[in-house]
């Protein structure tokens, strides 16, 4: 996984945000969230009175300057979230270069023409080291591939026609061999143009809990606008009428400007951090949905499992010593290149201390697996060793006029019933051996991960192509809340659909052709880039580094974007408080002194007062950035729990840091003469 | 504060603890038209309904139909008790030869009786032939607390049902709460209160000669003194005095019931003929709280989640407890303006504390529980003065309906209304778990919000807004009959108590004019239905999503944990949009009070 943990204030990006700023102010621009639309309006109605002159002007001046940062502050904060998708997308500008393809007529003649030209259905071949020009599935051939511009990982990947690795990607390399390649996508629609426009935010569109958050956050902007504008003429009322910088002052302190200025920071960085993880959302309503998953589904191979049977035991038959065992287990393997073959020896050493032989010395013929024969196995120095499936070997002895010990047969039936694979192991002159015990092994971490989710509420659904007995088996051992054994795609869509009907929303990862209807269907989908084209376009995100077992840091990142933005509301409603009890004595105690005794954080002056609190509410956007672009910390724990730290961190945090917070600077700003 | 005095607050809340289930369980089994005791009494009265009126009690309503029969429903009977007061001089039962009510004040009072306000701009006694109080005013009571058991039913239901497009049928929910829920209650009540002297009689006014002849203050039509050239006022001896009489018990019972709280007569429950014992005023007490208190385990029943009830419950519970706590002590402590040599003490012969605008048979404990309660509960019903309440005292009920009278909350308008509160805190600490927000397994989404916070909205727009015009215009300040921040209080209270349908008031303002009297029919209108419609939206919204099972990765909304974060979102919104009136308002009245400055 090629995650790059880049520092929050890089000066590139700092750079490049304050400028897009000052570009963000375009109200057309700010329409778009109403929170800092107002600030925007309050912020010119004043810099138009503070021209007419008047008193205090140092107090108004101030006050004016400070809600024109509100503004810069707020529209920084997105421009940093955007910064770096957009250092991202000129690197892959950069690779999506123009590039000469040679195109295969009808005729068989090689035509040479822009990368740019190429239209889907068209056959282009591609040799070593040049630059493959589109997306398209290899049709002829294989190659090794470097992908590193889309992925960032170095290691080059096979590509080869048929099956589920034929699909490539424009913008990657071939580094080895000719392929030829049928074009699937037009100009302007490729992977690699997708993706920029991806990372760059540019079709960023507003996700449903960002809208319903806007909505609320605007609702309560049209609350607050009440209560400013209806004070005033209770001022009047009191016979204390106050000026419109205090009374924008006090409106930009309310409505909730920290979370209204992070809000957009807090999406576009969610995505950013998917990126970051090398996973491609095409929308942020699938990062939404992915916090919301109840149903993990996980294929076996590769994602629980390590992907192959390994072995795990030597058992020996009656009258058969551990090592002699092992010792003929392990020959019949050293020329055996199937990964189960390798773990043969591997068990061999670690348990026994056997090391690998040089049979080149001796008289050694190696015989291979065959569909046929159903074993495989060495001939060596007169002896016969042979391993294989329990039937064949079966026949193999009795050929040689040996029995079959009833113990060896209990073993063997004791293995399948526990989920794994028996491989006997016999020798000519003397009979069966023993069994091996294959084992499909569990990736480690697994059962605490799966342990992890349980306790945030999620169930996770092993898929696998095993008998029930074999699935059970693993699925215990690997701690998942369910199994789905012989599944064929059209038991995982039934199960999607099962799931979706009781409201639940899944998650699943793909890769084959067969896999795009479930991956459509499921609420997340994600696509191993090494997929199908397919597959890839069935699912909505992808992700570049193929690891199916990341489909629990999707969820994850999911989860996070959506906290950050709870935990920014109720942090920015939570401080009002303060700012109240900031400003409303500062507002009235000129005229009625006694409401001194709502200064509880006994501010030095009303201009002080008033100004501290604006100062606070400016500065807290600013501070509160690497929080929006990092995400709340997160650790798996029930929601109950998750709640009560949160209510506390944010909803009590948000009540107390305000009242620190403006005294300091009431104290600072006094201090330094500026009120 | 007395130990006996916190014993009956005490003993108060415990009945509605023990009336919460059963009150709960018997109404889930009346809106989900299953079997209950009373059906062999009632399902015939109800089937010779429908027959006669032509409703289809199997047919079911879309949220839109539901609201449109609802907003007919309410127009018609508006209209009808409008003409009815107008035309009260031609009609039966009017043995004191009343006149016909005026254009502007029938328009407030059919609008504050249609919206289960019962603001009352004038004197029962004076005003209202026993025709109108039965015919127009008690019918009133009895279907606009129907209406509002009607709509909370039908948020629950939204809450509840799965994958339906439509909430239930107006008719049926409208029939089956005044049958079931609000008329057996009102019968056994209202002989209860028979007993305690509540009278009941359709009689004319008795006159009485006063053992002592009294002087008292001459006034004028607006309720000014009136005074000499000189300053001084001019005195009136009176030697007689005429006693109103009428069918009492039957209004009182379903004024509290159904919490609507508009007096028979203009002193409401302090009356003796309507509140006339201890024991009456506890069981008036009961009655304001027992349906709402009740709502909440219908909410747990009807959805499957009683912890969930008592949740809500506990919270508002709590802020009960809290408001009558604050009123009792600002109440008990006294008036510390009183000169030293004003014995304020509690002792054998007196309540002690602040008595003024107290009846003595209540006394402070009793008084300070009615004027929380009756704020709590949007009921309006008054057994004292809230106006002469010392400055914290008299804020308690007006924060009370500030916080849109969630804490038991009117009959069905509490349910509705804190359900909007918890749809919100649900939508925002939701978010905290790092999920989409779900109540009860329903996804709260854009649209809901949206509605929510129309919801929210309506409050400050209306209270906020003709508060702010009648503080600085003439016709508003000119009613004002005490300066200060104790009339900015007074204006405050009004639009507050009419904008959340409570009905009681501060006092101190004139609000039979032209101006209070269509503002503040605009404004219980407004605070009614146009809750009222993006409440039933929402309802409609949530009954045709999906249930989300519950799992571990579900907000809790059963735990202690989410009673103090309903009670924390409550406070902060309601505090939030307050706060600035407030502060210049009842608190500054107190501030200033403590300096010695008085209004």
């Amino acid at each position: 996984m090629a995650t790059k943990k880049t520092a929050v204030w890089e000066w590139k990006i700092v750079k490049r945000a304050v400028w897009d700023a000052f570009l963000k102010l375009n109200p057309r621009k700010m329409m778009g969230n109403p929170v800092m639309f107002v600030v925007e309006v309050g912020s010119v109605i004043t810099t138009a009175l503070l021209f007419r002159g008047g008193a205090a002007f140092k107090f108004n001046l101030q006050i004016t300057l400070w809600l024109w940062f509100t503004v810069l502050f707020a529209n920084f904060a997105e421009a940093m979230a955007e910064g770096r998708g957009k250092a991202q997308a000129d690197t892959l500008r950069k690779a999506r270069s123009e590039t000469l393809a040679n195109r295969l007529l009808d005729s068989g003649q090689i035509e040479k023409i822009p990368s740019s030209k190429l239209r889907a259905g068209d056959l282009v071949l591609v040799s070593a080291c040049e630059f493959i020009p589109s997306d398209g599935e290899i049709v002829e051939g294989v190659a090794s591939v470097d992908e590193s511009a889309i992925t960032g990982e170095s290691a080059p990947v096979i590509r080869e026609a048929g099956g589920d690795r034929s699909a490539v990607t424009g913008g990657t390399r071939v580094l080895s061999d000719q392929i030829k390649v049928k074009i699937t996508s037009n100009p302007g629609e490729s992977f690699l143009d997708r993706m920029i426009a991806l990372v760059e935010g540019a079709e960023r569109q507003k996700t449903p809990n960002e809208i319903a958050l806007n909505i609320l956050l605007a609702g309560l902007t049209i609350i607050f606008l009440l209560a400013v504008i209806t004070l005033q003429p209770f001022a009047i009322y009191s016979g204390s009428p106050q000026t419109v910088f205090v009374l924008v002052s006090l409106l930009v302190c309310l409505i909730p400007t920290t979370i209204g200025g992070l809000l957009s920071a807090i999406g576009i960085a969610g995505m950013d951090r998917l990126i970051q993880h090398n996973v491609l959302a095409m929308s942020g309503r699938a990062v939404e949905a992915a916090g919301d998953v109840n149903t993990l589904l996980l294929d076996k191979t590769g994602t629980i499992t390590l992907g192959n049977r390994q072995a795990s035991r030597f058992i020996t038959a009656p009258g058969i010593t551990e090592a002699e065992l092992a010792d003929a287990a392990q020959l019949s393997s050293l020329a055996d290149e199937t990964p189960e073959g390798r773990s043969i020896v591997v068990l061999a050493k670690e348990k026994y201390g056997l090391r690998g032989r040089e049979l080149s010395s001796h008289e050694a013929q190696f015989v291979p697996f065959s569909a046929q024969t159903r074993m495989s196995g060495v001939n060596l120095d007169g002896f016969e060793i042979r391993k294989g499936a329990v039937d064949a070997i079966q026949k193999y002895v009795s050929l040689n006029g040996r029995g079959f010990a009833e113990q060896v047969q209990e073993h063997v039936d004791q293995i399948a019933r526990s989920g794994g694979t028996p491989l006997v192991v016999a020798e000519r002159g003397r009979g069966v051996l023993g069994v091996i015990e294959l084992k499909d092994v569990v990736k480690g971490g697994m059962r605490e991960r799966f342990d992890q989710l349980r306790a945030i509420g999620i169930r996770t659904v092993m898929i696998t192509g095993d008998n029930p007995l074999t699935a059970a088996a693993i699925a215990r051992e690997a701690g998942v809340d369910d199994f789905l054994a012989q599944a064929t795609p059209r038991d995982k869509m039934d199960l999607i659909k099962r799931e979706q009907a009781g409201g639940k929303l899944v998650a699943m990862t793909g890769d084959g052709t067969n896999d795009a209807p479930a991956l459509a269907q499921a609420d997340v989908g994600v696509a191993m880039n090494t997929g199908t084209q397919a597959a890839k376009e069935a699912g909505n995100m992808v992700d570049l580094d193929s690891n199916p077992t990341k489909l629990i840091e999707v969820v994850k990142i999911g989860k996070q974007l959506l906290m950050t933005r709870g935990a920014l509301t109720t942090f920015s409603i939570s401080n009002d408080v303060a700012k109240y009890f900031a400003i409303i004595p500062a507002m009235f105690a000129g005229t009625f002194p006694v409401l001194n005794a709502l200064n509880i954080m006994r501010l030095q002056t009303s201009q002080s007062a008033v100004l501290s609190a604006v100062i606070f509410n400016a500065l807290i956007i600013i501070a509160l950035i690497p929080l929006a672009l990092r995400g709340v910390k997160y650790r798996p724990m029930p929601a109950a729990e998750l709640l009560r730290r949160n209510l506390l961190i944010y909803g009590v945090g948000g009540i107390i840091v305000p009242f620190l917070g403006i005294k300091l600077i009431d104290m600072l700003i006094t201090r330094i003469g500026l009120a | 504060m007395t130990a006996n005095g916190w014993f009956q607050i005490a003993f108060f809340l415990l009945l509605i603890l023990a009336v919460t289930k059963p009150m709960g369980v018997f109404m889930a089994r009346v809106f989900n038209r299953e079997k209950t005791f009373m059906d062999p009494a009632l399902r015939p009265i109800e089937r010779l309904l429908y027959r006669v009126t032509g409703v289809d009690e199997n047919h079911e309503m879309r949220w839109t139909e539901y609201a449109v029969a609802m907003l007919l429903f309410s127009a018609v009977s508006m209209l009808v008790l409008y003409l009815m007061q107008r035309a009260q001089a031609f009609l039966p039962f009017n043995p004191q030869k009343l006149a016909g009510v005026a254009p502007a004040l029938a328009f407030n009072t059919a609008a504050s009786f249609t919206t289960n306000t019962n603001w009352q701009n004038y004197s029962g006694e004076t005003t209202m032939s026993y025709f109108t109080q039965m015919a127009g005013l008690a019918y009133h009571n009895f279907v606009s607390a129907a209406v509002g058991i009607a709509v909370a039913i039908v948020f629950i239901r939204g809450l509840a049902w799965r994958e339906v497009e439509t909430i239930g049928n107006f008719w049926v929910d409208l029939v089956r709460s005044c049958l079931w829920v609000l008329l057996p209650f009102c019968i056994v009540g209202a002989l209860a209160l028979v007993s305690q002297g509540v009278v009941q009689n359709l009689k004319p006014y008795d006159t009485v000669k006063l053992i002592e002849p009294q002087q008292v203050q001459k006034a004028d039509a607006n309720g000014k003194p009136v005074v000499r050239p000189d300053g001084k006022p001019v005195m009136d001896k009176v030697t007689a005095r005429t006693i109103a009489q009428g069918p009492v018990a039957s209004q009182e019972i379903i004024k509290e019931w159904g919490t609507n709280g508009g007096g028979f007569f203009n002193a409401n429950s302090a009356h003796p003929f309507e509140n006339p014992t201890p024991l009456s005023n506890l069981i008036e007490l009961f009655c304001i709280f027992a349906i709402s208190a009740g709502l909440t385990y219908t909410l747990g029943r009807m959805t499957g989640s009683p912890r969930h009830g008592w949740a809500v419950w506990a919270a508002m519970a709590i802020l009960f407890f809290v408001g009558v706590s604050v009123t009792y002590w600002a109440e008990a402590r006294g008036n510390p303006l009183l000169p030293g040599g004003v014995d304020q003490r509690v002792s054998a012969a007196q309540s002690g504390g602040n008595m003024e605008g107290k009846e003595i048979r209540f006394g402070i404990a009793n008084t300070a529980l009615w004027a929380t309660v009756t704020t709590d509960a949007s009921c309006g019903a008054i057994n004292g003065w809230h106006d002469s309440f010392t400055p914290l005292g008299g804020m308690v009920p007006l924060v009370n309906i500030m916080l849109s009278e969630v804490i038991f909350g009117g009959v069905g308008a509490g349910m509705y209304g804190v359900l909007i509160y918890i749809v919100l805190a649900v939508f925002i600490a939701g978010l905290m778990v790092g999920r989409t927000p779900e109540y009860l397994g329903k996804k709260i989404e854009a649209y809901d919000v949206k509605m929510a916070m129309l919801v929210v909205l309506v409050f400050p727009l209306v209270i906020l807004g003709f508060s702010a015009i009648s503080a600085v215009k003439g016709f508003g300040t000119s009613s004002i009959l005490n300066p200060g921040p104790h009339g900015l209080s007074e204006i405050l209270y009004s639009f507050t108590s009419q904008a959340g349908n409570n009905g009681s008031a501060f006092a101190g303002l004139n609000t039979n004019t032209l101006w209070y009297n269509t503002a503040g029919g605009i404004t219980m209108l407004v605070g009614r239905f146009l809750m009222i419609l993006p409440m039933l939206a929402i309802a409609g919204s949530l009954a045709r999503k999906k249930y989300v099972p519950a799992s571990r990765g579900t907000f809790p909304v059963t735990t202690p944990l989410f009673t103090a974060l309903l009670i924390g979102v409550i406070l902060i919104v309601g505090a939030l949009t307050f706060f600035p009136a407030l502060s210049l308002g009842p608190i500054l009245e107190h501030l200033l009070m403590a300096a010695g400055k008085t209004f």
